[in-house]
């Protein structure tokens, strides 16, 4: 057995999931953005490590939300600066 | 107007010799102002090339008049180069990691590679003094290097070993600037310096720049001598030594006088630029105040960041202390007269209101009293220019008024104004009142709106801003005002709402059944603006009564709920109607029923009928219910009166000996478990060793005794007594206060435990050694009335104190706390489309608050207020 944990069957951890081009170029007209404004996250990421998305990827995270129950929110990949 | 532009980059260097020639207009050599007529010495430090500030002169430079010319550079040529203070630190970092003969850095290639990594995987890091052995031998060209000594604040100096011994040579500014001349470009790059736009040299000074004469003004005291800046000063003292220093070195003048004059001319540029250097005596002016030079003027409170920039001072606003008064509406804020005549609202006159404007200007400046209508100070004519109105030409400038003038109008009842207290923590802390002018010192608000500002009386201050145009008039009162502001966003209930002896007032009112006639009745509806007298509830004797729940009801609008008052015990099973605490409250159609009203239902934070008056008929009709509540509770507590003195906590010779009964039972309690434990039959709980489990043993016991006391002497004080009111009302106090008052104060506690510290194994020399009974640590049986003896006063104060430092040490704490997240958050704002964005449009959520939901506008969390529908369909409890 391997020792090796997938965080994303974690209770903690929500549903990451790479996104195709057209889902991401139409959340960009949608929002009326470039992907830079969009909330980022690190390529090192535990959790993007384990989808294998690389940097300038677009991840959709759906997750349990206190306020509205289910929501969703998408993060472009970017590498992690040097220090 | 130019359209933004987005910023690319910023870089930062050093200012060359070179250009700080080139951007001077003018070389400075005179260390004098101006001549004998006043006017400036041609290359002195007030040259006309330099700008102008008096008015009359044109600057030579750019031909502009006294206030639009920015002013120009100068520069003095300096006689020797001298260090800059701010780049002591740089200097002697590139002092000690380069060669003293070639100038390269004193690492191998590869041993730069190993720090800052190869060109395209970068380590991010930098090369540091630490990365360079002392006294090693140069890679490049085999020189041995010296051990380089800083002393602060601008010395430096090489050490040398002279016949086994250690000897310091001193480095002249000229010596360093010839090293820091040798290091080449390439080897700048790994120690973070971008040569092209900061040559290391560039921080000795070869050469001064001469700020423009507009950011050093001279000013002229009343006795017609100029004073000059601070900075002025400083530079004439530098001019002065550069031409002295200059005229020795000319003249051939020995060393040692060459050194001492370069010495003073670098203390003088040291301060000259920064004037609390460590280790240099500070420059003081004449009467021996310390300089204010350049690096004085950005730093600190009143710096030109934190003062000039971050924080600016307004005009059109006052402060002044803050007292009650409670026939004010909420919406109001009482004015003093004295402030209402110093401040004005600008209205241009037009053909429609120039009789009213000329009336204001026939009054002037002075108004007379608050009934008398408003004054005004100034006018303004088409041109811009601005009349004074003074008692000389009131009728004069009054009659010269027309169409396109503009009247500086006085502040009258019913203008809108903002009404703010610090800290500004939340936005309910400016909020838009109308003006109601008074006679008096002081700003004059209704005690209700006392909770979103968190304001007391005790010589609060609050400040008043005066909006001067039709849009800030507008905004304030759209977004800004009393009523708008009844909802908090932070929990989505009402903030404002009845304090202190509203809640008292109205739950004596309201409290079980009680009748007026009508006179008393009418006494305490008077203010309330009520219309009709509904039919009286009964008839006795052919006279007519009204029950204090009718009274109470002719405030509510129409609304129907059921709920559970303050006083509401939380039994296992509710009475409902049958409660004998009168805590069930049903409101039907508007009438009181049954219950009582106190702060469940009026107080602020929980105000649960506001809330419900918000929700059902809008904040404008809250406020008047709020309004109507304030004056109505205030004249409820004024029918019966209301006080509490020190007899209010007496008890009958039963209860004491109760008293004393629970609490020596209570010690021979502590006493039989003390001996337990000293017999070692101590049972330890679990996680726990023996003696924990003892402390809390006994802690229970003292805890449970003073509990105790507390019913005894809550069965002796009832609803007649006036803290029982405010505890069980929820005004003010518990019946913990009312506990200590008359019963028993109990343990005092250090971080959560019995007081243990002071002397060797015991806390005073009043007890003996090893001591564990319940008086030597702190256990306190007196009742504050009673008196404390001198041990429990004493151990009192240790446990008072705990408490005032444990909320100093909170409310800075969390100041702190609050600052740093409203600095990351003041700048997002929720745009058109439900997402909250930062300036730079990078969205931050993807939905405010992901359901889109505005905290104020749902029912405490949920979108729905399912619980308020029900009940006022239904009329029931749901």
């Amino acid at each position: 057995m391997s020792t090796k944990l997938n965080v994303l069957e974690h209770a903690m951890v929500p549903d990451h999931k790479i996104m195709k081009d057209e889902e991401v170029s139409e959340l960009l007209s949608r929002y009326n953005i470039t992907t830079e404004q969009l909330p980022k996250i690190y390529h090192d990421d535990p959790a993007v490590r384990e989808i294998g998305a690389s940097a300038d990827d677009v991840i959709r995270i759906i997750r349990a939300s206190h306020t509205a129950g289910r929501a969703e929110a998408y993060r472009l990949v970017v590498k992690r600066p040097k220090k | 107007m130019p359209s933004p532009k987005r910023i690319g980059q910023i870089e930062f260097g050093l200012l060359s010799p070179k250009e700080i020639r080139e951007m001077s207009v003018r070389k400075i050599i005179w260390a004098d102002t101006y001549d004998d007529d006043g006017f400036p010495y041609p290359q002195g430090l007030m040259d006309l090339n330099l700008g102008v500030i008096d008015p009359g002169l044109r600057c030579k430079t750019c031909d502009q008049k006294a206030s639009e010319c920015p002013g120009h550079f100068g520069h003095i040529e300096l006689a020797k180069p001298v260090i800059h203070v701010g780049y002591t630190r740089l200097i002697r970092k590139l002092l000690r990691v380069t060669c003293r003969a070639c100038g390269r850095v004193l690492l191998s290639p590869e041993e730069i590679e190993k720090v800052v990594g190869t060109e395209d995987d970068q380590t991010g890091d930098l090369l540091s003094e630490k990365d360079v052995k002392k006294e090693r031998i140069c890679p490049h060209c085999g020189e041995q290097q010296l051990k380089i000594n800083f002393e602060k604040p601008t010395t430096f100096s090489e050490v040398v070993v002279e016949d086994g011994k250690k000897v310091e040579h001193k480095l002249t500014p000229a010596d360093i600037r010839a090293r820091m001349e040798k290091i080449p470009n390439e080897d700048l790059i790994p120690l973070g310096i971008n040569p092209d736009v900061a040559r290391p040299e560039w921080t000795i000074l070869t050469v001064l720049p001469v700020p423009p004469v507009t950011m050093r003004p001279s000013i002229i005291l009343e006795n017609g001598q100029r004073s000059e800046d601070d900075l002025t000063h400083k530079l004439v003292d530098i001019i002065r030594i550069n031409q002295r220093f200059k005229e020795n070195q000319d003249a051939g003048a020995p060393q040692l006088i060459i050194e001492d004059l370069w010495e003073l001319l670098q203390y003088h540029v040291t301060t000259y630029l920064d004037n609390e250097v460590a280790g240099c005596p500070p420059a003081r002016h004449r009467s021996g105040r310390p300089l204010k030079t350049l690096s004085q003027r950005l730093k600190g409170k009143d710096g030109r960041f934190r003062g000039s920039l971050s924080g600016k001072r307004v005009n059109f606003s006052s402060r002044t202390v803050i007292s009650p008064d409670p026939n004010l509406s909420v919406s109001q804020v009482g004015v003093p007269r004295a402030v209402a005549n110093e401040m004005t609202i600008p209205v241009r006159v037009t053909v429609y209101n120039i009789e009213e404007l000329r009336q204001t200007v026939r009054t002037g400046p002075v108004r007379p009293d608050v009934n008398s209508p408003c004054g005004s100070n100034y006018v303004i004519r088409p041109d811009n220019r601005r009349l004074r109105l003074g008692a000389d030409n009131l009728d004069t400038v009054a009659d010269m008024i027309e169409p396109g003038w503009t009247v500086e109008r006085q502040l009258r009842d019913g203008d809108v104004v903002l009404f703010n207290r610090q800290p500004s923590l939340h936005r309910m802390s400016i909020m838009a009142h109308r003006v109601k002018v008074m006679e008096g010192r002081t700003f004059r608000l209704n005690p209700a709106v006392c909770p979103p500002y968190n304001a007391d009386f005790d010589g609060d201050e609050m400040n008043m801003h005066v909006p001067q145009t039709e849009e800030a008039r507008a905004e304030a009162t759209i977004l800004l005002s009393v009523h708008e502001n009844i909802l908090s966003p932070r929990f989505g209930g009402p903030i404002i709402g009845g304090i202190h002896d509203h809640v008292s007032g109205i739950f004596m009112l309201t409290h079980d059944i009680r009748w007026f006639t009508k006179e008393e009745a009418l006494y305490l509806l008077r203010y309330s603006g009520i219309e009709h007298m509904p039919e009286p509830g009964k008839k006795e004797g052919g006279k007519e009564f009204w029950s204090n729940k009718q009274v109470f009801s002719q405030i509510l609008p129409d609304l129907n709920m059921v709920f559970k008052a303050s006083s509401c015990q939380n039994c296992d099973v509710c009475k409902k109607e049958q409660c004998e605490r009168d805590a069930y409250v049903r409101i039907i159609d508007g009438q009181l029923k049954m219950g009582t009203i106190d702060k469940k239902a009026i107080g602020a934070f929980d105000g649960q009928i506001v809330n419900r008056v918000i929700r059902q008929q809008g904040m404008k009709r809250a406020a008047k219910f709020i309004d109507d509540l304030t004056k109505l509770s205030i004249r409820a507590i004024m029918f019966d009166g209301f006080s509490f003195g020190i007899d209010d906590e007496d008890l009958s010779k039963t209860e004491y000996g109760q008293i004393d009964e629970v609490l020596r039972n209570a010690a021979l309690d502590v006493t039989r478990r003390i001996k337990i434990y000293e017999d070692g039959q101590l049972e330890p709980m679990p996680g726990r060793t023996i003696e924990e489990t003892l402390e809390m043993q006994i802690m229970q016991v003292l805890g449970k005794a003073r509990d105790q006391t507390g019913q005894i002497a809550g069965r002796h004080l009832g609803l007649g007594n006036s803290a029982v009111v405010m505890a069980v009302s929820g005004a003010r106090g518990s019946m913990l206060n009312l506990t200590q008052m008359a019963g028993c104060i109990g343990q005092q506690s250090v971080r959560g435990e019995r007081i243990v510290r002071g002397y060797d194994d015991r806390t005073l020399p009043h007890f003996r050694k090893g001591d564990r009974g319940s008086d030597a640590h702190g256990f306190i049986q007196h009742s504050y009335k009673g008196g404390l003896n001198p041990t429990e006063f004493f151990f009192h104060a240790i446990g008072g104190r705990e408490g005032l430092v444990d909320t100093a040490v909170r409310t800075s704490q969390s100041g702190y706390l609050q600052r740093r997240m409203i600095n990351a958050l003041q700048d997002l704002k929720v745009a058109y489309d439900g997402t909250v964005r930062s300036t730079g449009g990078k969205i931050i959520q993807f939905q405010y608050g992901e359901d889109n939901t505005d905290p104020t506008k749902s029912a405490f969390g949920d979108p729905v207020d399912v619980k308020g529908i029900v009940e006022s369909i239904l009329k029931e409890e749901c």
